[in-house]
């Protein structure tokens, strides 16, 4: 399925800062990402997590460093990454409509259209739902068409953010269900979670911001048994009560 | 019985009998204003969406400029078109001075900053709630601004609506660019004021009757299109 033989990964950055208003958000963050392992990203509210993710994206211009793609994508052409939101937005149109103006946005040829998005709904189990206007779904399959629609184009990576922080715990399991699939199917994660369980479900390594840095970045395993800093033992010892 | 409620006997039964003359001028009326509001919400919708979503140098001297003309008295228009279209003027060559094509044009220009300035409103909204997400997919401004535009669909009937509810009960453009020669240029707010400084009120009553219920069934049909698209679309 994938035309584009020279990947996008590895990303780096280098060097990267934002800052909003005087105020800085993010600075000098040093990051490499390849392909392969799920990433995920912890950190107190406020430490930078989804500014990080947009920055990757290319949703928000650093205003330090720099973000280096390995084969960056051209303008114009169907995007190779594809990031999934806390809260889906969704078009007023129905849920295989949603698929097909993606399709049509990445310049899918129009006979190959339905059956990708018929495809696409499939692996996420909306089969049944492709008339049915989108806005009207509930939030977890609301947000099972936003992975279907990521997962449209087989992206080289997939960002998301929180992507189930307002469902509840059977929608979340699903989604954590499709995203492995995605990851299954060839694409490399990266996710931003403040559920620390689920940050164990679903990540190999984890990228731990404090106060716009980078503090640790360790395999999921080493990083809950033995955080390195202070800050993410604080950060655990804080969050594991409620979970 | 007085000269008012015999007037407003014979108004209803202008209306009821389909009066020759009140049908020749309701469906000029009808015919020019629907063509201003096509030809004005072909442009002014795309306009309004790029002010919404594109970023250029005096984007926001324009869209001031946009709102301060939602204001734009109607004798204006018609005074400034008058000044294009006339022999003398710079399209005079055209020949359209009081043609019902001159009124279509004064009404068009009249209500152009209404239909782009609520437009550019609802498009703004919106886009604060969709950009990332349409700049996540790739879509360019041109695919987003339609997309938008799009979903938007049902504001944006009701927007047009109000256009033509402006269109055609206007008096002060239509009547400078028009003339309202009789069975050539008269629509219902010209005959309505023509006829009521001449004294004949059934007629002028008549047309105020029809172009009331014209009105009233346009915000019949755009509260129902709202409420329509609430429920489907949640």
């Amino acid at each position: 399925m994938r035309e584009t033989p020279s990947p996008l990964l590895p990303l780096a950055l280098e060097g990267v800062g934002f800052s909003a208003g005087g105020r800085p958000i993010l600075s000098g963050v040093d990051l490499v990402l390849d392909a392969g392992p799920r990433t995920v990203i912890l950190g107190p509210n406020g430490a930078g997590k989804s500014v990080l993710m947009r920055i990757c994206h290319g949703l928000v211009a650093p205003t330090a460093g720099r973000v280096r793609w390995a084969h960056p994508e051209r303008p114009g052409e169907a995007r190779r990454q594809a990031m999934v939101f806390q809260r889906p937005v969704l078009l007023r149109r129905s849920v295989l409509g949603n698929l097909l103006f993606a399709l049509a946005v990445a310049r899918v040829p129009q006979r190959e259209r339905d059956g990708r998005a018929y495809a696409a709904l499939d692996r996420v189990g909306l089969l049944n739902y492709a008339g049915r206007p989108a806005r009207v779904l509930s939030g977890g399959e609301q947000q099972r068409l936003a992975l279907a629609r990521a997962w449209l184009l087989q992206p080289e990576v997939l960002f998301l953010d929180e992507p189930t922080a307002n469902l509840d715990p059977g929608a979340t399991r699903e989604i954590e269900a499709i995203v492995q699939s995605i990851h299954a199917s060839g694409t490399k994660i990266v996710m931003i979670t403040h559920n620390l369980g689920q940050a164990q479900r679903v990540g190999d390594e984890v990228l731990f911001l404090d106060r716009g840095r980078i503090a640790e970045r360790a395999p999921v395993e080493r990083f809950f048994r033995h955080p390195a800093t202070a800050e993410a033992d604080a950060f655990l010892k804080g969050e594991l009560p409620w979970h | 019985m007085s000269t008012f409620s015999a007037a407003f006997g014979e108004a209803f039964r202008l209306i009821g009998s389909l009066d020759p003359k009140l049908i020749e001028i309701v469906q000029l009326s009808l015919a020019v204003s629907l063509s201003a509001v096509t030809i004005s919400t072909l442009v002014a919708l795309p306009v309004g969406a790029a002010l919404a979503v594109a970023r250029f140098p005096g984007r926001d001297a324009l869209v001031v400029v946009v709102n301060a003309l939602l204001g734009l008295p109607a004798v204006v228009v018609g005074l400034a078109i008058y000044l294009l279209l006339s022999r003398a003027g710079p399209l005079g060559a055209f020949g359209i001075l009081f043609t019902p094509a001159a009124m279509v044009v004064a009404q068009a220009v009249l209500i152009f900053p209404l239909i782009a300035a609520l437009a550019r409103q609802a498009v703004a909204d919106a886009w604060r709630e969709y950009a990332e997400q349409l700049r996540s997919l790739g879509a360019g401004p041109v695919a987003a601004s339609l997309a938008l535009l799009h979903d938007l669909r049902f504001s944006l009937v009701t927007i047009v609506l109000a256009a033509f509810g402006r269109a055609i009960a206007e008096v002060g453009a239509v009547m400078i660019v028009g003339g309202n020669i009789d069975g050539v240029t008269r629509v219902m707010t010209t005959a309505i004021a023509l006829e009521t400084s001449k004294g004949d009120l059934p007629l002028a009553l008549g047309l105020g009757i029809v172009l009331l219920a014209i009105v009233l069934v346009l915000n019949v049909v755009a509260h129902f299109l709202k409420e329509r698209a609430q429920r489907h679309h949640a």
